[in-house]
């Protein structure tokens, strides 16, 4: 197995699964987790718990509540997306979400008391202070951002059941580990995690800097 | 906000290149084939599914995984067609959920275990006797315990023994829940006996320290079929394409490359094709 064209689609399937599942999980999770940081509302702390219960919620279970949920019998069955790429985003978006949400609502709490009152005091309505208080606590939102991309990429269990590990189609740099693993080829399977690894580094870095240039 | 402009942008190229990665891959019409870990480990749906996707100009995707969850797979109308092994597995499926079906070709069970030979079982040619000699030695016994097809021999001859191992009373007696190349690897490991296909042990046997102890049993058939999920039952599923599948592999071109399939200097399969489509 040389760098050929089957491991550049591994590669760019990885991405395009786990990019599009922390996208999708950034949208929903960083207003979610904004939310449970700046409003008062009753269950508050009973949403946050639950935020951060999820932390611990396995992929594999994400994965079997999906293929069920995407299964020609179960209720979304009819969409066909079990096997198929989509389905695995909707999996890890599961996943991913909940990280997104909890370590922004961390990280918009962590700002929020100490701007609360300078804001009011300088004059700033309900509105301003919110939009200051999530402009401050901006490099913990790419905190969460970073680490719901670094659980999507580097899961298994939820991508290997809705997906099928299908050559060419839905396979990933970790369900190939596993595959290659279980056939006993583990250059070839540590070949996968060098690529993951690597990868993962570039992408990482360039976040980085991004929160770099987010410290001015 | 331009570190976000910066940040978005950048996920937005990743997911792009991504898509163009993918969508290279694509084709027209596809069919997906549920199927056994052992016809996948043996390396022989490689070299088999390209030829039929170039002869009919159907795609196959196939998921590999043991033969109760392939015939569920199925069950839920999630595949196409099936290609296990499992006789009576398979006739409950074919009640209500199979088209028809196609004995396609053969391998046989073997019994392999460490070179020690801790249970004295090396050179019989019934695997009851051995496997009833591993019971009294308590000898380390690895079992595919995935409701598999091979698990389901193994509970057969077990059967046959007149005792039913279970991983909680017998600590000798230990439960992989894996593929078969993962099996053979533990048992491997553990210096213990286990089940296997020979195919997938031919394929694998340069890298475990396992030798075979009990062959040519006659019960120990392992007869490979073929069958395309009901359409009546499941009217998503791709009945054309599953059909054309099943009738090629059992027709001359199909059943040529399994016969002319080799692992080393072995032949893993015999085929066997008799079209029941």
């Amino acid at each position: 197995m040389a760098l050929d064209a089957e491991l550049l689609q591994i590669v760019g399937l990885s991405f395009l699964v786990a990019g599009t599942s922390t996208l999708i999980g950034s949208v929903i999770g960083i207003p979610l987790g904004a939310m449970i940081a700046l409003k008062e509302f009753r269950g508050r702390d009973f949403v946050r718990t639950l935020a951060f219960t999820f932390y611990g919620f396995p992929p594999v279970l994400a994965g079997l509540l999906v293929f069920l949920l995407l299964s020609k019998e179960g209720p979304l069955g009819s969409l066909e997306w079990l096997f198929t790429p989509i389905g695995m985003v909707v999996a890890q978006v599961l996943i991913v979400t909940p990280i997104v949400t909890g370590i922004t609502a961390s990280a918009v709490m962590s700002v929020e008391k100490r701007l609360h009152e300078t804001a009011l005091a300088l004059g700033a309505d309900g509105r301003q202070w919110r939009a200051t208080a999530l402009h401050e606590a901006r490099v913990g939102l790419l905190t969460a951002v970073m680490l719901g991309f670094g659980r999507a990429i580097s899961e298994v269990g939820a991508v290997l059941i809705v997906g099928g590990n299908i050559r060419g189609y839905t396979r990933v740099l970790t369900t190939a580990i596993v595959l290659e693993t279980s056939q006993a080829h583990y250059v070839e399977a540590t070949v996968f995690g060098v690529v993951l690894f690597a990868v993962s580094f570039v992408v990482f870095a360039v976040l980085q800097r991004v929160q770099g240039r987010a410290f001015l | 906000m331009t570190t976000w402009r910066i940040a978005f942008l950048l996920a937005l190229v990743l997911i792009l290149a991504g898509l163009a990665v993918t969508l290279v891959a694509n084709t027209g019409s596809t069919i997906l084939l549920a199927t056994t870990t052992s016809a996948r480990d043996s390396g022989l749906l490689d070299v088999l599914l390209p030829e039929f996707s170039r002869d009919a100009g159907i795609g196959v995707r196939f998921v590999a995984v043991g033969t109760g969850l392939a015939l569920d797979t199925a069950r839920r109308g999630d595949a196409d067609v099936v290609l296990v092994h499992a006789p009576a597995a398979e006739l409950e499926f074919m009640s209500d959920h199979g088209l028809c079906r196609s004995r396609v070709m053969r391998n046989q069970y073997i019994v392999v275990g460490p070179a020690t030979d801790p249970a004295g079982i090396r050179g019989l040619t019934n695997a009851t006797v051995a496997f009833t000699r591993i019971l009294s030695a308590r000898a380390t016994f690895i079992s595919r315990g995935d409701n598999s097809g091979t698990h389901s021999m193994e509970k057969t001859i077990w059967s046959w023994v007149g005792y039913q191992p279970r991983a909680a009373t017998d600590p000798w007696y230990r439960e992989a829940g894996q593929g078969m190349g993962a099996t053979l690897e533990i048992a491997s490991q553990l210096g213990g006996y286990t089940l296997t296909d020979d195919g997938t042990f031919l394929v694998r046997r340069p890298s475990l320290s396992l030798e075979i102890d009990v062959t040519n049993d006659p019960p120990l058939q392992n007869v490979y079929s073929v069958i395309p999920v009901s359409p009546a039952r499941h009217p998503g599923v791709n009945a054309p394409g599953a059909l054309a599948f099943a009738k090629w592999i059992v027709g001359a071109r199909g059943q040529g490359i399994i016969g002319n399939y080799t692992v080393g200097s072995e032949r893993p399969f015999h085929p066997e094709g008799l079209d029941g489509c």
